[in-house]
């Protein structure tokens, strides 16, 4: 592929994801006052978080052993409110050494 | 006293060290696909995504149509969408058309999670600085990652695929704690997400996700209805 094709691919990329961004975060003025709407807007990126990660967790590896272990580390280390950076490693190190082991 | 581009800057602290093991795990990526160094760093500068990403490198890599592109980042990063819409309902008036053009630039997960739980309006000073580290971290990640890529082994970088999971279960497991309606919605949204992947394969991953989520949501927001107004 020469670099130009590659260029517009990315392009493309970029332009799409920023005008998804852009438009309801620049157009939008209004407060919205529906309690039900507000409402929505609140869970809606812990749903879309958790939509994402399950079932996808037990694949991010290539081998679902190691991805479980992984994901229990995880979620332990989750709930104890351990910082971002220290979950996700721990997370990727647990997978890792029960690759070793496995 | 810490002026408030300050009190942005140190928030993003830890997403910027997050994004800089997610995308470092992007830069692999591209290098198993085969893709130039450059092509991986000049996409995570321009998009600033993960799932949108390593969506779209897979995309470059099987020379898809640019249709496809679009519609695979319409489909993952439609939640962006409603993060800027629900982070619209807290600005201040600081927030002009221009910087507003150039914040909305900066809307991720992460971005979104600690915008929208600090108290009272967001100022576009706070904003910047809280966007500008988290964009530093994924573009150098991800030039880190496509250097490194051929010199870790693969079981490293297998096990490296956990690092994003992990960030999102960080993120949504302390508040599902603290508040039995968020644990509720969580769940629900996994199990509809379960539900779609191995009962209704014919529904695409990114659709899967725009479902599963609207549906627990909208239980949610239909069962506990938030109460306290926004800060005015």
């Amino acid at each position: 592929m020469n670099h130009w094709t590659l260029l517009l691919y990315i392009a493309v990329m970029a332009v799409t994801t920023y005008l998804i961004r852009m438009i309801p975060f620049t157009l939008f003025r209004r407060q919205i006052h529906s309690n039900f709407v507000r409402s929505l807007l609140y869970y809606l990126p812990y749903a879309v978080l958790s939509a994402m990660t399950f079932p996808s967790i037990f694949y991010a590896t290539g081998d679902p052993i190691t991805a479980t272990v992984g994901t229990v580390v995880a979620l332990v280390l989750a709930y104890c409110r351990l910082p971002l950076i220290v979950v996700a490693l721990a997370a990727a190190a647990a997978a890792w050494i029960a690759g070793l082991i496995v | 006293m810490r002026s408030p581009y300050g009190k942005g800057l140190l928030h993003g602290v830890p997403i910027a060290l997050g994004y800089l093991s997610v995308s470092f795990g992007l830069g692999i990526k591209a290098s198993q696909l085969g893709l130039p160094v450059w092509a991986a760093v000049l996409t995570s500068l321009t998009n600033l995504t993960s799932a949108g990403q390593a969506a779209g490198l897979d995309i470059i890599a099987a020379a898809g149509t640019l249709v496809e592109m679009i519609l695979t980042q319409l489909v993952i990063n439609l939640r962006y969408s409603m993060m800027g819409f629900s982070l619209s309902q807290k600005l201040d008036g600081t927030f002009t058309t221009s910087r507003r053009l150039l914040v909305s630039f900066g809307i991720t997960d992460e971005v979104y999670a600690v915008a929208v739980s600090q108290p009272g309006r967001l100022t576009a000073s706070y904003m910047l600085g809280l966007i500008s580290l988290p964009v530093v971290g994924w573009t150098l990640g991800t030039l880190l990652g496509g250097v490194a890529g051929q010199l870790l082994p693969a079981s490293l970088t297998a096990a490296m695929g956990l690092v994003l999971y992990g960030m999102f279960l960080a993120i949504i497991l302390p508040p599902a704690r603290k508040e039995r309606s968020v644990l509720l919605v969580v769940l629900l949204a996994a199990a509809f997400s379960v539900v779609c992947k191995y009962l209704l394969p014919f529904i695409s991953g990114g659709f899967a996700v725009i479902i599963s989520a609207l549906l627990a949501a909208v239980i949610g927001a239909w069962l506990f209805p938030i109460k306290e107004e926004v800060a005015e």
